[in-house]
């Protein structure tokens, strides 16, 4: 199951490629995009996702706990 | 069986597994990632906020997906009696909420970029925004749900409390329909998605948005399933305990 995921995932990324970028005048931060800042926001959200997501799991390991002691 | 007692033989299965909650931390972690760093198309006024799409509509479909849940739930308990589907009703309910709540806070700091700007003559003005019909919709029907919990949790007869929340679930899940499928859909709005399914509708979101889309509404949902799993299995040592003790 996680193997099939992670292929679905990889597939997702491959695909991205083929997308020619229709350049317009419209503005788009494609700037912050060539500073590369974009990735410290990234960084920071995931960061975030990933200390909501271990208090998850730790909740989930303590509940655990609590069931096998009854 | 007496319905109290089938509560003391529950024993979780499938809320205990990993895998889906391994699959949730992928998808989100591939919502963040892909959401802020893919191209997405260049449109006018809401520019780089479309990505708000993997964000504050999958809190909508989200909520949406939950109530189902709950209301499945809801017609399980007047089925079965069993007090177990009551409690996962409500608990769906409760987080159903939170990302309904979510859904529309983050609207509105979406709607003050792209609908109404001070800074600009051209966009509409605060009060005309506050009268649209999307808006007011999915305010009645998150109230609704809000008297659900008001309701349910204010009774303390266990069995009058369960089938009164599951029919109030019912009725409250019925009504999301006209107010916030049916009505907004029939008066003018700001709000994109009048003329069909908003997001669904492959002139609203194109591919490369819907790589990201599906996966984004896949892995906040299972988030919510998570949170829920926890809250019902906290909840079922708390009522095993007052029946034990």
């Amino acid at each position: 199951m996680i193997k099939g995921t992670l292929l679905l995932l990889f597939s997702f990324l491959i695909t991205i490629l083929s997308f020619a970028q229709d350049g317009d005048t419209i503005e788009m931060a494609d700037t912050m995009r060539e500073n590369g800042k974009i990735y410290v926001v990234v960084a920071v959200i995931l960061t975030i996702l990933a200390g909501i997501l271990l208090y998850l799991i730790r909740l989930d390991k303590k509940i655990s706990k609590l069931e096998k002691h009854k | 069986m007496l319905p109290i007692k089938r509560l003391l033989l529950y024993k979780p299965q499938c809320m205990k597994k990993w895998w889906w909650k391994i699959v949730c931390i992928l998808l989100l972690v591939y919502t963040i990632t892909a959401g802020l760093l893919f191209n997405v198309p260049r449109k006018p006024i809401i520019q780089e906020s479309i990505r708000n799409l993997y964000f504050h509509v999958c809190m909508w479909f989200s909520m949406m997906i939950l109530f189902t849940i709950s209301v499945v739930h809801a017609v399980k308990y007047l089925r079965n009696n069993n007090l177990r589907s009551d409690i996962l009703s409500r608990h769906y309910a409760v987080v159903g909420i939170v990302f309904g709540v979510l859904g529309y806070s983050t609207g509105m700091i979406w709607a003050s970029f792209t609908w109404a700007d001070p800074n600009s003559s051209s966009f509409s003005s605060f009060g005309a925004i506050a009268k649209d019909p999307k808006l007011i919709g999915a305010a009645i029907a998150l109230l609704i749900y809000f008297a659900y919990l008001v309701l349910r949790d204010s009774i303390n007869d266990l069995d009058k409390r369960a089938r009164i929340g599951a029919v109030y679930n019912i009725f409250a899940f019925a009504f999301l329909f006209p107010s916030i499928w049916i009505i907004p859909r029939l008066l003018e709005s700001l709000h994109p998605g009048g003329q069909g399914n908003p997001a669904l509708n492959p002139q609203d979101i194109d591919a490369r948005m819907r790589l990201v889309f599906y996966p984004a509404v896949i892995g906040w949902t299972l988030l919510g399933v998570w949170i829920v799993s926890l809250k019902v299995r906290l909840q079922m040592l708390k009522e095993k305990n007052v029946l034990e003790s």
